[in-house]
């Protein structure tokens, strides 16, 4: 275990960037009326949410006794990030249809359950 | 730390020089290449041979008008050959170019002839930067306020987003059987021979991934066969319609960046990089680092060659046809691939 | 030195975070999410994940934000509305919400014990392709091919999308 003076980047510091861009991405899918900015924002939250994934996964990967933590934490990432892929093919498919139907990507447009 | 500072600053500033003089160098080879292939003289007005071409094509280039169209979104459209430039020369960083057996400069250790050592990621951040190189050209199209444009832009993303699949899954069988993603520990494992007559060149073994992985290059630097986004009688000029002077003077230099790239990493990756084929004198000291860069060199040059042979020798592509080679081919082939590296591995042969 | 670079990587990160959610261009939100993505790359290589940070490039600036651009292409998306237009009560709550959310997180992050943390990279080669190659196939088996198949599953979905229905 490395005690804190030489630890280069406190993983405490890691979580605020994770709860800022997080703050950020909420703020832009609450906000933002274009179907593609609020994806965008969508995707700012999963990455805070992989950030702070990534913070504790460094926090335990000192010590091998340890370094399962590290491993999974780094595996959940890599999920999270093929979910992410997934979703965002899926999400800009249901886009596209909806821009044929409606003719515009304002969400607020979307508002019948039908057509 | 300032010694460090300087031995990465001398490769880089090798690697750098090497590069940009190598497009003019390019320039001249594919007028005279092409020349030669179509019976007909090349350029040879400008110094012996044409060999001063190069340097009146960049001054003109210089000296045109730098138009920009009524309509372009500015920002856009200036970063576009800017990302295209930058993309390939970091691309060249993770890959090395001679043999180092532990020299010394400025009394820090050299670290292996790449200016970036000891990434144990080099294959994977090879691939992330050049999946970058996308971005130059859809930003190309799309600032450029003109349909052909666009349409050049979307189809040369589609073209090289379809192709980094086969390139990058090729790749798996040269990274199964060096055991490593790191680009020294795989030229290291191509030392010495293979069935005792083959070099141990990952080409002879994995023969289908090297044609799979050099026809996705093809495609990835936009080069013939597959050049329809920047094809003259289709789209006009494709991507870079809209670009006049130093911008279509960067898109340009960016292609030939691009090959050099492509023709390092295909070297490097199934041709043994800088070993040479049969010979097996021990590479030691300065003299056998320069024996191994400009082996390297070489072989680099050979593609290089290669690349504008096919060129200007096979008809171009339609889009159909190109999307469909891509994944319907290009994708099972590379998979085939890695299912006979997996084979050969498991049984010992390779 | 380390920390200068992470430092700077986090401003980065937020700055174009900011940018990402405030202009209206679509095109200059998807390149400040690029920006985004890189930077965090670059703070997973700071904490020596170095294969999460190469594929963080590959996937997402590399395929999932060209397949946005690809859709701003396609339906040739111009600036919609202006940030927070037409929606005064929700700017307000939406506000106080992500605040409340970033201080939350803030707080409980400060109440954690900052003494752990490994050094860089070369201590434990824990963020090697290697490590974490084995660990997917022996460990993590079962969800690896179940992201296969939700991979597969939306391929398929979204070509069935985007083809249309009246084939």
């Amino acid at each position: 275990m490395t005690p804190a003076e030489l630890v280069p980047v406190p993983y405490t510091w890691v979580l605020a960037l994770s709860a800022v861009l997080f703050a950020i991405g909420v703020v832009g899918v609450l906000l933002r009326r274009n179907g593609i900015a609020i994806f965008l924002s969508l995707e700012i939250m999963l990455n805070s949410a992989n950030l702070a994934f990534a913070a504790f996964a460094y926090r335990f990967a000192a010590g091998h006794a340890t370094a399962g933590a590290a491993l999974d934490g780094q595996i959940f990432i890599f999920f999270v990030i093929a979910v992410a892929a997934a979703e965002a093919a899926v999400g800009l498919a249901l886009f596209i249809v909806f821009h044929r139907l409606k003719d515009s990507i304002d969400v607020d447009r979307a508002n019948i359950l039908r057509w | 730390m300032w010694a460090e500072l300087a031995v990465v600053g001398v490769k880089l500033a090798f690697v750098l020089a090497v590069m940009l003089t190598t497009v003019p160098i390019m320039v001249w080879v594919e007028r005279r290449g092409s020349a030669l292939i179509q019976d007909r003289l090349g350029p040879n007005r400008v110094g012996p041979f044409g060999l001063l071409q190069p340097v009146i094509d960049v001054v003109k280039l210089l000296t045109k008008e730098n138009l920009r169209p009524e309509g372009v979104k500015t920002f856009l459209y200036l970063l576009a050959p800017v990302i295209a430039i930058a993309i390939s020369l970091s691309t060249f960083i993770a890959v090395p170019f001679g043999k180092d057996s532990g020299l010394e400069l400025f009394g820090q250790p050299v670290d292996g002839f790449i200016v970036a050592p000891n990434l144990n990621i080099g294959v994977l951040y090879i691939f992330s930067i050049a999946s970058l190189a996308v971005y130059s050209v859809v930003l190309a199209g799309w600032s450029s306020n003109n349909k052909f444009a666009l349409f050049g832009g979307i189809r040369a993303a589609a073209q090289a987003i379809s192709y980094e699949l086969a390139m990058t899954v090729a790749v798996v069988g040269v990274l199964m059987s060096a055991g490593s993603l790191n680009l020294q520990q795989i030229v290291d494992a191509q030392t010495g021979t293979w069935l005792g007559s083959l070099p141990r060149w990952n080409v002879f073994p994995q023969l289908l991934g090297a044609v799979t992985f050099m026809v996705a290059v093809f495609a990835e630097t936009n080069r013939l066969p597959f050049d329809l986004p920047e094809a003259e009688a289709e789209l006009v000029a494709g991507y870079h319609t809209e670009y006049s002077s130093m911008g279509f003077a960067a898109f340009y230099m960016s292609e030939y960046l691009h090959m050099f790239v492509g023709a390092s990493l295909i070297t490097v990756l199934f041709f043994g990089g800088w070993n040479l084929p049969w010979i097996d004198i021990p590479l030691n000291g300065w003299a056998g680092a320069l024996l191994s860069i400009a082996v390297f060199a070489t072989k680099v040059a050979l593609f290089m060659w290669f690349f504008v042979w096919v060129r200007w020798t096979l008809p171009r592509f339609r889009y159909d046809q190109l999307m469909a080679l891509g994944w319907k081919v290009m994708i099972p082939l590379a998979t085939l691939n890695i299912l006979w590296v997996g084979v050969g591995l498991a049984l010992g042969y390779f | 030195m380390v920390t200068y670079v992470f430092l700077a990587a986090a401003a980065l990160a937020v700055i174009f975070a900011v940018l990402t959610v405030v202009p209206r261009d679509p095109m200059i939100n998807v390149l400040s999410l690029v920006v985004l993505f890189f930077s965090m790359a670059a703070i997973f290589a700071i904490l020596g994940m170095d294969f999460l940070a190469a594929i963080q490039v590959i996937v997402y600036s590399g395929a999932i934000l060209v397949l946005f651009l690809f859709v701003i292409m396609l339906l040739n998306i111009r600036e919609v509305e202006a940030f927070g237009s037409g929606r005064r009560w929700q700017a307000l709550v939406g506000t106080l919400v992500a605040a409340g959310i970033g201080a939350m997180i803030l707080v409980i992050a400060g109440l954690l014990l900052p003494e752990q943390g490994s050094v860089l990279p070369g201590v434990a080669d824990i963020g090697t392709a290697v490590p974490i190659g084995k660990a997917l196939v022996s460990t993590h088996l079962f969800a690896f091919e179940f992201i296969t198949l939700l991979l597969v599953a939306s391929i398929v979905g979204a070509v069935y999308l985007g083809k249309g229905e009246d084939r």
